[in-house]
């Protein structure tokens, strides 16, 4: 095989992965067309998601998505923050912090249904006591359950790429902080973290963009109601998930529309988040080379 | 190598080969999808008729919107439907479609509460549960219908079906003819717009949060309930009879007049001792067989399955939870099938 030959065939399977990306995103608004027509701009403030009545508003799956994913951040921050900085500071075995990291890349190759059904049988009965306790129906699933659940999947993308920038900070500050009396906590807090602000923030949107797109799991604990939520405990759904529960048996075109059109606005949502958490590591990248 | 090529090539086409040997030799073959409902009586009905005819039936059980729109696209012999077809949607269809009743299958209302107690709903209790109106298990209308039954003041946590489903249909067409708040409501249709409750994917999703949660409802099929030993509620008839559901209570629910083409929801019909939130599912085939290059035996075979589905194949209903249909809609049955063409001549 010649060398111009074995670049085509390579170039034509990049090519492929960019047609497909397009076929896709092309898919997506074809098919929500008919909702754009029909809604404009107010399908993203709809409250009603009515397949009787045939009228479909984003604004309760917008809400349950966003709640879901930052309830999440919010839950695993200390956690992964803390894995990350014990990795990428304290763990100077080479032997530990490799053990270490492979546990935590462990923790993002458990399928997601696994991680639904262990929320099912643990979680949720943990949060119906809270539940009984709080005054609420104890549905047990709902937006906590799926929030506590998604805090766990997305700790390995926020501690691994803690631990990767805290790994790039140069030994001369470091020892700069530790030779001007700083305690090792003090060293990390003031002059690690901030080096790294732009990592975490990387690591941030990244495990954001896996909390707004998570489907399975999510489906599973969320408790798969189309009404507004309007508390933690409320039952709701995610973009991700009513799409997953109702896109099979959809009556009416402008039903299957509608999901297209949240499969639509999903897509770029975390396309988006994914495209500036990958610009801000690249970023952080060319300043710490 | 090249000895090792060679002979990995003959290998491969010897087994193209003898596959589809085996295929010309399977004769007859005929393809279905649609309703996951009737799917494991169907599984059982064409095994059965493949060992006595040696026709190879494939069902593939993808739901009733997937089974009816690949009737539309001509893609199968037969579609699996547990609602039928609008007249507002005949013309999506590029032919006539007809519908040949198959089985009769019933939502029953399940719940789980400390003791297991048998208890009795009206449509009425029912749709204010699923309304909201009614929040406690303690609440005056259920001890109203359940006298000597000791009711705990727990919430009522009512379940749903989240993914769009024939059962829902069928629920929701008897909370509608029930209660007019019910219907201006919520409405009826594969899925609505529930005003409380959890969702939960398929019958066994149901089935399983009502298993897992105390003070629950929900709705299920029947063998969904009978599979899981869940306690199931003895409805209140159109007749006012307390009838609870069975299969030979689920068959009498469709042992009414019908209309010529079975296309008739089951709620609450006049059948004296007929389950109340009763439905038949239906197998949707083209009026006219000839299309798309259909050979007429194809056809002749796909007429003598359904000839032999509502006939022999009844017997498989009972013990699988589905009841058989009653004579006079296997009667209806008959004439809808023996009017089943191929090139405008009759096929039976």
């Amino acid at each position: 095989m010649n060398d111009r030959r074995y670049f085509r065939i390579l170039s034509g399977a990049a090519l492929v992965i960019l047609l497909l990306f397009a076929a896709i995103l092309l898919t997506l608004v074809v098919d929500s067309l008919p909702t754009m027509q029909a809604y404009g701009l107010s399908f993203l403030t709809g409250r009603q998601w009515n397949p009787v009545t045939q009228e479909f508003g984003a604004l309760p799956f917008l809400v349950g998505t966003l709640l879901t994913s930052f309830v999440a951040l919010l839950l695993s921050l200390p956690l992964s923050l803390s894995v990350g900085i014990v990795m990428g500071e304290y763990l100077r075995s080479p032997f530990l912090s490799k053990a270490m990291s492979v546990f935590i890349n462990l923790l993002a190759s458990i399928p997601s249904v696994v991680y639904g059904l262990w929320g099912m049988t643990t979680v949720v009965p943990l949060v119906q006591k809270l539940e009984i306790a709080a005054g609420f129906p104890p549905y047990g699933v709902g937006i906590l359950s799926a929030a506590l659940v998604l805090a766990i999947m997305i700790i390995p993308y926020m501690a691994s790429l803690t631990s990767e920038v805290m790994k790039r900070v140069p030994d001369s500050i470091k020892d700069g902080a530790l030779a001007l009396g700083a305690t090792r906590q003090e060293m990390v807090t003031g002059i690690s973290l901030p080096y790294i602000r732009s990592g975490i923030a990387a690591g941030v949107l990244l495990s954001l963009g896996r909390a707004l797109g998570e489907t399975m799991a999510v489906t599973m604990l969320i408790g798969n109601a189309t009404r507004m939520p309007n508390s933690i405990f409320s039952l709701g759904n995610t973009l991700a998930s009513v799409v997953a529960s109702q896109f099979n048996e959809a009556e009416s075109d402008l039903h299957r529309s509608a999901m297209m059109a949240l499969a639509l606005i999903l897509f770029l949502v975390s396309f988006l988040t994914n495209l500036i958490g990958r610009k801000i590591v690249g970023k952080s990248e060319a300043a710490n080379v | 190598m090249k000895r090792f090529r060679t002979s990995a090539v003959i290998a491969i086409l010897v087994l193209i080969g003898s596959a589809a040997m085996a295929f010309g030799q399977a004769g007859t073959s005929l393809l279905g999808a649609g309703a996951t409902f009737p799917a494991p009586l169907y599984t059982k009905m064409f095994d059965v008729y493949a060992s006595e005819t040696g026709v190879k039936v494939n069902y593939q059980g993808i739901g009733s919107s997937g089974g009816l729109k690949n009737v539309m696209d001509r893609v199968v012999d037969f579609g699996g439907s547990d609602s039928f077809v609008k007249d507002a949607d005949f013309a999506k269809y590029p032919a006539a479609i007809v519908h040949i009743p198959a089985t009769v299958g019933a939502v029953v209302m399940v719940y789980n509460l400390p003791g297991s107690p048998s208890l009795r709903l009206t449509g009425d209790i029912i749709s204010d549960i699923y309304l909201g109106n009614i929040t406690k298990w303690n609440d005056s209308a259920i001890k109203a219908v359940n006298p000597g039954i000791a009711l705990p003041g727990t919430p009522i946590m009512p379940v749903y079906r989240s993914d769009g489903s024939g059962t829902t249909f069928n629920f929701t067409a008897y909370l509608s003819s029930v209660s007019t708040e019910w219907k201006s409501k919520v409405g009826n249709a594969n899925s609505v717009s529930w005003p409380i409750g959890q969702g939960a994917a398929q019958n066994s999703g149901v089935a399983g949060v009502v298993k897992q949660t105390q003070g629950s409802i929900g709705y299920v099929e029947l063998a969904y309930a009978n599979q899981n030993n869940l306690t199931v509620a003895t409805l209140k008839n159109a007749s006012g009879n307390w009838i609870q559901p069975s299969t030979e209570s689920i068959s009498a629910a469709a042992s009414i007049k019908m209309p010529k083409d079975t296309r008739i929801v089951l709620a609450n019909t006049a059948s004296p001792q007929g389950y109340p939130i009763s439905s038949l599912t239906w197998i949707v085939v083209y009026q006219d067989q000839s299309y798309g290059g259909r050979s007429r035996e194809q056809a002749k075979a796909l007429v003598n399955l359904l000839w032999w589905m509502i006939h022999d194949g009844q017997k498989y209903a009972a013990p699988l939870d589905y009841a058989p249909l009653p004579q006079s809609a296997v009667k209806d049955a008959e004439d809808i099938i023996e009017n089943i063409t191929y090139g405008g001549q009759k096929l039976r």
